[in-house]
């Protein structure tokens, strides 16, 4: 029993081919067009075709009506010049005569007289006016009967007179018309499916192509892109922006992956330190004190770590706009002599001077936490390697001032400097240049700062001090609205508009 | 102290309430917002630790509606969204003070403790604050040691004022940064150091017992050893 209903739940499961297609065949795009243009077509062909027929028939009763008007205008007057016999006369003559008119005189009892109708339906000659009926004719088979539109008139002393016209004519047009309808109906069926297998064949193959590609590249063939025709269609355009966008994803993809092996790379140092210290504790510790230093030391290296992690979540929150409402007019010496007071025993224990000078009045609207992070990262670089070689003076100098409806803060060392081909790339993320691997750091400094700037609608770019480093933040006195559309890939390119404004300089 | 973990990481939870005790205080747990909020009304705590993100009821949720209860209990706000916005934002709900994650077990404990000391303190901030022979008068904006004046700059003042201000507490280097120098971003540098380091010269040189304490892998606090 189990295994009956087993059987037919697979094979409900898994019907035959045929019935498989037809649900996808009806839910195509061109099924639905190509039976949307069928019911338009038989709709248009019907409307057609009724309204001629309907034409027609008007046509043809019309013309039968005057008909019978101008026979019983000629057999009135025969009437008034001599009365039923000589009426009945020309009844008899016209009734001999082929043709499709009808004629019956009968008496008060309804008797034939004259005429070329053998039956009626009872009661026809009751009837005055005009009616369409069923009749027979005389020379035919009493079963046998055709149509025809009678009128009929009370002759004087109770004698009736039916004069009537037979609708053959039309009944042939009606069946003419039918069969038009017929093959109209079949025409428009067969062109239609034609056209829908067609259009569905052309269409379909091509959608069913990039279909197989788009699923190839989900599979992980990411250097798989859609076949162009080369017709300029639709689907042409569809599938260049297909295209173009999976190159753009190709390339953050690749901007990502670089940043990935960059942090994996760089993250890798710390954490290795941190488990051979553990390690290290574990193995050589004699005393509980030993043990207890080895754990700070431990949890200072996380510490870094997670600094790390913070500033890399901040560059990546920044570069997606994830910052709100926190935008408000800044007073600038503020920031600048708040931060370069912050620094300034750091700067004297490094056998620097650190000094500040903001135009006065100056400020802009921003989010201060960011811009002050900004600055004291580009103040902290500027200490760690500002330090000068040669003769020049030991100072890093901060300034803010105004360059048209720009805001311009630098800071400025006498150190080594970096080297013009260095410039853009030391704004990425991780990017430690040569001279920098001895002293303590992650590269996110720069990256951040430079975040914070673009952020702000502003850029920044180093330049040559001559000797040593000058960077300046530029940024907008009112900067844009934040929701503005992200031009930049997140790696890399934040730096080449920098670099571009640094060499047009 | 008395004080209440709202925080629906049940590991996360188990850790601070057992750190909380070894510290000699009492923890409780409440694992969502529903019942954190039920528990801190009327609850008779110090400070509550508040987690942002809670099922059933989110973390600035609680505290918005504790306040609008008249409910004053000091809360720290702690959350993993560490961004200036959700800072700003926590204060705004009623926090009075906000840690991002991941945060040192130090770092929290020295901020509960000043928070539940403010709400013991008087309404009125003194206007001289001693810690044996060490005088800071606010007004007169005057430093003396047994006596001797000690000359210090501005922001020198303001942060011998916040260490005498926490004296016997612990206070961390990022809670001098923010309440010294309102700065809420990462220095880079032992910058901090540097400034307690420089006080420390002026405040405890040529004297027997040293007032400014380094805790080791938390901060600094004032303190009289003389007794």
């Amino acid at each position: 029993m189990t295994q009956l209903a087993d059987g037919r739940a697979a094979e409900a499961q898994q019907p035959s081919g045929r019935l498989r297609f037809l649900p996808h065949l009806v839910r195509t795009t061109a099924f639905k067009l190509t039976a949307i243009y069928l019911v338009v077509f038989a709709a248009f062909a019907i409307f057609v075709l009724g309204y001629v027929a309907w034409n027609a028939k008007n046509l043809l009763d019309d013309q039968i009506r005057s008909t019978i008007d101008a026979e019983i205008q000629g057999l009135a007057e025969q009437q008034r010049l001599g009365g039923i016999r000589r009426l009945v006369q020309v009844i008899e003559r016209r009734s001999r005569g082929p043709g499709a008119s009808l004629y019956l005189v009968t008496t008060p009892l309804g008797e034939r007289i004259a005429g070329n109708i053998e039956a009626l339906p009872p009661g026809t000659l009751d009837r005055q006016g005009e009616s369409e009926i069923e009749y027979a004719r005389s020379s035919e088979t009493l079963d046998q009967t055709n149509h025809a539109i009678v009128r009929v008139f009370m002759l004087p002393a109770g004698f009736r007179l039916l004069v009537g016209r037979d609708v053959e004519e039309r009944e042939r047009l009606r069946v003419v018309i039918k069969r038009a309808a017929g093959w109209s109906f079949l025409l428009v069926v067969v062109l239609g499916c034609f056209a829908g297998w067609f259009v569905a064949r052309r269409v379909l193959k091509r959608i069913d192509g990039m279909n197989d590609t788009a699923r190839s590249i989900m599979a992980g063939d990411l250097k798989g892109r859609l076949a162009i025709a080369g017709t300029g269609d639709e689907l042409d355009r569809l599938a260049g922006n297909l295209n173009a966008m999976l190159d753009r994803i190709g390339e953050l993809m690749s901007g990502m992956q670089q940043v990935t092996d960059n942090i994996a790379h760089d993250l890798k140092t710390p954490l290795t330190r941190l488990r051979n210290r553990a390690e290290e504790a574990l193995r050589t510790a004699q005393s509980p004190e030993q043990l207890r230093a080895a754990l700070d030391g431990s949890i200072e290296e996380a510490d870094g770590l997670i600094r790390v992690f913070n500033a890399l979540l901040m560059i990546a929150r920044l570069e997606t706009r994830q910052i709100s409402d926190s935008m408000a007019p800044l007073d600038l010496a503020e920031i600048v002599d708040g931060l370069s007071e912050l620094y300034e025993p750091l700067a004297e224990e490094a056998g620097l001077t650190l000094s500040a000078s903001v135009e006065p009045g100056l400020s802009l609207t921003g989010n201060r936490e960011l811009i002050g992070q900004a600055l004291a990262n580009l103040i902290d670089n500027a200490l760690k390697y500002g330090k000068p070689e040669g003769e020049a003076p030991a100072t890093v100098v901060v300034t803010a001032n105004r360059v048209g409806d720009m805001v311009e803060l630098g800071v400025a060392d006498h150190g080594a400097g970096i080297p013009e081909a260095d410039r853009g790339r030391a704004l990425e993320r991780f990017v430690r240049l040569d001279q920098s691997r001895s002293k303590p750091g992650f590269g996110l400094g720069l990256a951040l700062a430079s975040a914070v700037a673009h952020l702000h609608g502003g850029t920044i770019r180093l330049s040559d001090n001559a000797p040593g480093l000058a960077i300046v933040m530029s940024l907008p006195i009112v900067p844009p609205p934040v929701d503005r559309p992200v031009t930049e890939a997140p790696q890399g390119s934040t730096s080449q508009p920098d670099a571009a404004g640094f060499q047009s300089a | 102290m008395r004080l209440l973990i709202v925080e629906d990481d049940a590991e996360a939870a188990a850790y601070l309430v057992k750190a909380f005790r070894e510290a000699g205080h009492v923890a409780d747990h409440a694992p969502d917002g529903l019942e954190g909020y039920a528990m801190a009304q009327g609850g008779g705590y110090d400070v509550l630790v508040v987690d942002r993100m809670l099922p059933r009821m989110d973390g600035l949720s609680v505290i918005r509606s504790l306040r609008e209860q008249g409910e004053t209990v000091p809360v720290l706000i702690l959350s993993a969204l560490a961004q200036v916005d959700d800072r700003v934002k926590g204060l705004r709900a009623g926090g009075d003070d906000y840690l991002p994650k991941p945060y040192a077990f130090s770092e929290l404990l020295a901020r509960v403790e000043v928070l539940s000391r403010r709400r013991g303190a008087p309404a009125s901030e003194p206007t001289t604050y001693r810690v044996g022979d060490l005088l800071l008068d606010r007004l007169a904006h005057r430093v003396t040691r047994a006596g001797e004046e000690i000359v210090l700059q501005p922001r020198e003042f303001r942060l011998l004022e916040y260490l005498m201000k926490h004296a016997g507490q612990v206070v961390t280097r990022t809670m001098l940064l923010e309440n010294v120098w309102d700065y809420h971003f990462d220095p880079q540098t032992n910058v901090i150091d540097v400034h307690v380091s420089r006080l420390r010269a002026k405040v405890d040189k040529g004297f027997e017992h040293p007032m400014i304490h380094t805790i080791r892998g938390a901060g600094y606090m004032v303190r009289d050893t003389a007794r």
